[in-house]
């Protein structure tokens, strides 16, 4: 079982607190309905899906119930980071090389 | 009393302390501290099993958790009885029943052993090859046949009687094994005073100090040293040792699933005690202290009873006083065997000779065993071993070839060499490496905070094993934050030293020859087998071990895996860390499902949610159905009732009088704040900023695509404040739903979100006689008409507790649901009950709810729609807000598909015979004389007997439904097509009067 740093928590806490939620940095356009269909497939359809490092949304349902980010690896199934929802993508990754 | 083939003097229990036992219908003597293993060998018993694939008679190979062949099963009642139990491993008790497995009609005779003869159809990939075709065979004739004949035990047919405990714990040095390493490195770590745990699969710590003799730590036999050090590591706060307790998995993070068996060793272990206990603990670091396991001699007939590795006849000799045999033979590729010699010489029994692959070994244990008069052979090599129940003599010949000799023996003791278990640090996800010298794959490149030490590592020698274990502990600790340790390293004075030995099939069993060399014992896999599948193009270790089956039994290749890896390599013509290792997955060793489940079973399995009227609606006698977690009154019959002449009266008196109804399960949530209207248009479809306070609206909430999440009703009890209700079982995913939305994308609202699901107890009175049940018992509302028409919200008091009291109607009818504090739920209800009794009506259950609902249209979310549904599918298009620039699902509705012509849509069904009663799901075509397939056009959602309606009503998904309403659509079902006509959704009431009747 995974241990899994809560940003808003300030700790780690095992994975079954938490939920998956999906691809993060996908913001819903602010003007949704005049999106042509390409766009608005490519927001609600299209996901990376990559081998290597992936930025993704979690829950800590059965804690705080807050929404963060984080970096993982999806080969390693390690967690690079954590942080709070609504913070910019980090630009560089704690002691990754790449 | 004693045994035949107990020795006087010899061993460390105490012979006095007898126990008796069975195998086979057979009774025996042991003596306490016996594994059912040596008891077995004490009396002189070898054959215990029969081999998986070809019955081949077979014994004890070894004395601990790699045995691959002494399964058996032991039975302790009629619900207990547990297969694949080793030998080896199971502790003896006063009374212990044990039978052997996959032999009949008995052990000594076995009809399956025709197998053995007709070996060469049962070769390597033999399933895959002679089982291909037809493929409808294997379902009524291959499978079930395999099944029958390639058996191992069998599963116990009436539910586990036992109670399974499970453990989290936490400590700053977790040490795997409790071997003199293992020792070494929790004493290290305890002295610096960090929490440490210890834990040995084996009943008692020590080892590999358990039969090496020549042990001797600060100045004691090894073996006594160990207990001592144990005693005084029990005695330390921080420190908690465990035995009988296996770890099986190393997952992520240092986090180590262990099973500690509890009482499974125990004569009459008591309904208190657990059968198991399930460890699951999460370490700073981790010591991984496993040892090493001996590998046994591949050569024909190496799986005679009575041929076993060397360290397991020593292990029997010097801790539970048993000879093997009387007339040993030693086929070995290292020294190792030699002590086994020795010991058993100096304990009386004879040793036939030595047969030693090497060519000129030296060193102290061969002086010493020349010394005792024991003949050694070098440079050669034993070719076959004979006998068949149990082995009776060895055939010797020098290892390049010539002529041989046969030696009469009663047991072969064989020793290839050790291989380190580096099975945990494999799962830790470390990379092994592979040592060219010593033949050996090792710990290499870590991945997780662990160390291995000792034997595991490839440390030969307890000297240098002591000083690394010592070390490595200290430093573990001192980097999981313990201050400097103050005790001493303990002082090793003497000790053995293993030196290598050899990887592959031994002389006589190489390339060329077809005997029967095991490999691996468990999985009938030979050297040959391997050899084949090289030859078939397996090229990989892989696809060699699943074409082969090699190391995938129970035992997982533990005594196999590297004899398996050399032959393969060696016939590729490749080294062998080009072939590669397999991997090693947990368990370790087989764990069972009761440790896995633990409490959560039966009634524990999962939560069970019940309402504040259950109790009540239990002493009247309701029927619950399971509605997710929740348990739901589903109708009330009277005596003499059924099913549906109960749903039936419930029908008719909700219509004609009135209903009590619980629908305390369905969700609430209470959406509250300056934004919250803002928050409400941006959620559902329609429109909430001019929805007066006081005030009710169905809303239908979407997801980004454009398809119904869920529905309810939602009341305005104030400008900043909804009380939002949604299905039974969309409850929580609504909740996610919206706090998902609140806290990413409209974080700016100022709303706040509380589930109040379990806070209110609901109670629906709904009827024509439903205000004058409930008005007597309202303060503060007025419940006319035009103070509270339908669709509205009050808040006041009813049986002198808070209320919320809506105005609504999920039958039609007019109607109400009473929401008080879940307190108050039971009181309440039964007050409201009296005050209903007067006018006749009834308490009502979900399928009466179902079926007044479908005779209105109403629809259930995740019944009538599925996920693909969009209001406008399910006629709804008036729920959504057209002038509206924003909610979630605005832009999916625009999708292509989702606009565009025959699209599924929800139409009413009505049989063209009013009695059938059409099945939900069925299937609905145009033309019922179509060859099949058939195009379908849709299926039938909803469907019941509707008493109201004097016949049965349907609802249903059909393609361009609205178009086709008068059409007569088909319905084919196994007994006959039914005929249908397209109608309208609405059953009962159509211009919706009885709201206000
Ligand atoms: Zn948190």
């Amino acid at each position: 079982m995974l241990l899994i740093r809560c940003p808003y928590c300030e700790e780690e806490r095992p994975e079954l607190e938490f939920r998956n939620a999906g691809e993060a940095h996908i913001a819903r356009p602010t003007n949704i309905a005049a999106e042509s269909d390409d766009d608005f497939e490519k927001f609600f359809f299209i996901r990376a899906n990559p081998k290597g490092v992936i930025y993704e949304r979690w829950r800590h349902i059965h804690g705080c119930a807050r929404f963060f980010n984080a970096v993982r690896d999806t080969v390693t199934d390690k967690f690079v980071m954590t942080y709070k929802a609504g913070e910019p993508k980090p630009a560089k990754l704690p002691g990754a090389a790449k | 009393m004693n045994a035949m083939f107990r020795i006087s003097g010899a061993g460390r229990l105490s012979q006095a302390k007898t126990a008796s036992f069975s195998f086979d219908d057979k009774s025996y003597v042991g003596i306490e501290g016996d594994t059912l293993a040596s008891g077995l060998l004490a009396n002189g018993v070898h054959l215990v099993g029969r081999s998986f694939k070809y019955h081949r008679p077979r014994g004890v190979v070894s004395a601990g958790a790699e045995e691959p062949n002494a399964l058996v099963q032991i039975v302790r009642d009629d619900a207990r009885k547990t297969p694949n139990v080793r030998a080896t491993v199971q502790e003896l008790y006063d009374g212990l029943t044990a039978h052997s497995q996959n032999r009949w009609p008995s052990l000594s005779f076995d009809v399956g052993a025709v197998n053995d003869i007709a070996s060469p159809l049962f070769s390597a990939g033999f399933y895959y090859k002679t089982f291909m075709w037809p493929k409808s065979a294997w379902k009524s004739l291959y499978e079930p046949k395999i099944r029958a004949a390639a058996g191992l035990g069998v599963s116990p047919d009436k539910p586990d009687p036992d109670h399974y405990a499970a453990r989290y714990a936490h400590c700053e040095v977790l040490v795997l094994g409790g071997g003199a390493a293992g020792i070494a490195a929790a004493l290290a770590a305890a002295e610096t005073g960090v929490r440490v745990i210890l834990a040995d699969e084996q009943a008692e710590f020590g080892g590999s100090l358990r039969f090496e003799s020549g042990a001797r730590i600060d100045g004691q036999d090894g073996y006594a040293w160990a207990q001592a050090a144990i005693a005084k590591l029990k005695a330390m706060d921080n420190v908690r040792v465990l035995s009988r307790t296996t770890a099986f998995g190393y997952y992520a993070q240092n986090f180590v699933g262990l099973v500690e068996r509890v009482s499974d060793h125990l004569k009459s272990p008591g309904r208190d005690l657990a059968r198991e206990r399930l460890w699951q603990i999460r370490a700073g670091r981790v010591v991984i202290a496993t040892g090493a396991i001996e590998r046994h001699m591949v050569f024909a007939n190496n799986d005679r009873p009575g041929v076993m590795l060397a360290s397991a006849a020593r292990t029997y000799l010097n801790h539970y006083g048993v000879a093997v045999g009387k007339n040993v033979g030693v086929y070995t590729a290292n020294d190792s065997a030699y002590t086994a010699a020795i010991d058993l010489k100096k304990a009386g029994v004879n040793i036939a000779a030595i047969v030693d692959l090497r060519d000129n070994p030296s060193g102290p244990v061969i002086d010493e065993a020349r010394a005792l008069g024991i003949e050694i052979n070098f440079g050669r090599a034993v070719v076959s071993a004979g006998g068949k129940l149990r082995v009776s003599s060895m055939t010797v010949q020098p290892k390049n070839g010539g002529g041989g000799r046969t030696i009469p023996v009663d047991a072969i003791l064989m020793s290839a060499g050790w291989t380190p278990s580096v099975h945990l640090f494999s799962q830790s996800r470390g990379k092994v490496a592979f040592n060219a010298e010593t033949k050996r794959f090792v710990p290499g490149t870590y991945a997780q905070d662990c160390v291995s030490v000792g034997a595991c590592n490839g440390t030969d020698g307890l000297d240098a094993t002591v000083d690394e274990a010592y070390a490595a502990g200290a430093k573990a600790a001192k980097e999981a934050g313990g201050k400097a340790g103050k005790g001493a390293k303990p002082k090793v004075d003497a000790g053995e030293s293993w030196s290598r030995g050899m990887l592959g099939a031994a002389p006589g069993a190489g390339p060329g020859t077809t005997v029967k060399a095991f490999v691996d014992f468990q999985n009938d896999v030979t050297a040959k087998d391997i050899r084949q599948a090289v030859h078939e193009g397996m090229h990989s270790i892989e696809h060699v071990k699943r074409f082969t089956t090699n190391g995938m039994a129970t035992d997982q290749g533990k005594t196999s895996n590297m004899h398996g890896l050399a032959i393969a390599a060696e016939e590729l013509g490749k080294p062998i860390p080009q072939v590669g290792l397999t991997t090693f997955r947990a368990p370790y060793t087989p764990v069972t499902f009761g440790s896995i489940v633990g409490h959560a079973r039966g009634a524990l399995f999962d939560p069970t949610r019940r309402t504040a009227t259950h109790g009540w609606a239990a002493r009247q006698g309701a029927v619950f159905e399971d509605v997710g977690h929740w348990k739901r009154a589903w109708y009330f019959p009277k005596s003499g009732e059924d099913m549906h002449a109960a749903v039936n009266r419930e029908c008719v008196t909700v219509r004609k009088v009135g209903g009590l109804f619980d629908a305390s399960t369905l969700g609430k949530i209470e959406v509250v704040g300056p934004d919250a209207a803002k928050f409400m248009e941006l959620l559902y479809t329609n429109p909430w900023e001019k929805l007066e306070t006081g005030r009710c609206r169905y809303g239908i909430m979407l997801r980004e695509d454009g398809f119904i999440y869920d529905d309810g009703v939602v009341g305005r009890l104030a400008p900043d404040r909804f009380h939002v209700t949604t299905t039974t079982g969309g409850a929580p995913r609504v909740m996610n739903h919206m706090e998902d939305y609140l806290q990413t994308e409209f974080p700016h609202l100022n709303v706040w979100l509380t589930s109040i699901t379990e806070q209110w107890a609901v109670i629906a009175v709904q009827g024509p006689k439903s205000r004058e049940i409930i008005a007597p018992l309202v303060e503060g509302i007025d419940m006319s008409d035009e103070a509270m028409p339908h669709m509205s919200v009050r808040e006041g008091k009813i049986c002198g507790v808070p209320t919320r009291l809506f105005r609504m109607s999920f039958t039609g009818e007019r109607g109400f649901e009473v929401n008080v504090p879940a307190d108050y739920g039971e009181a309440v209800w039964e007050v409201l009950w009296a005050e209903g009794q007067k006018h006749g009506a009834t308490a009502y259950g979900t399928e009466t709810m179902h079926v007044l609902r479908a005779e209105k249209g109403y629809i259930i979310v995740g019944q009538d729609t599925d996920g693909t549904v969009t209001p406008n599918d399910a006629g709804l298009d008036w729920a959504v807000g057209k002038k509206k620039t924003d909610f979630v699902g605005i832009r999916g509705l625009t999708r292509p598909d989702l606009v565009a012509k025959g699209r599924k849509q929800l139409v009413g069904l009505k049989t063209k015979d009013p009695k059938v009663v059409l099945e939900e799901g069925a299937q609905i075509v145009a033309d019922p004389k179509q060859p099949i397939p058939m195009k379908m056009i849709g299926h039938v959602t909803s469907s019941y007997w509707s008493e109201n309606c004097g016949r049965s009503i349907a609802l249903a998904l059909v393609a361009g439904g609205r178009d086709r309403i008068g059409q007569t659509l088909y319905v084919p079902m196994p007994n006959g097509t039914i005929e249908v006509e397209v109608t309208g959704m609405v059953f009962v009431d159509e211009k919706g009067e009885r709201l206000n009747g």
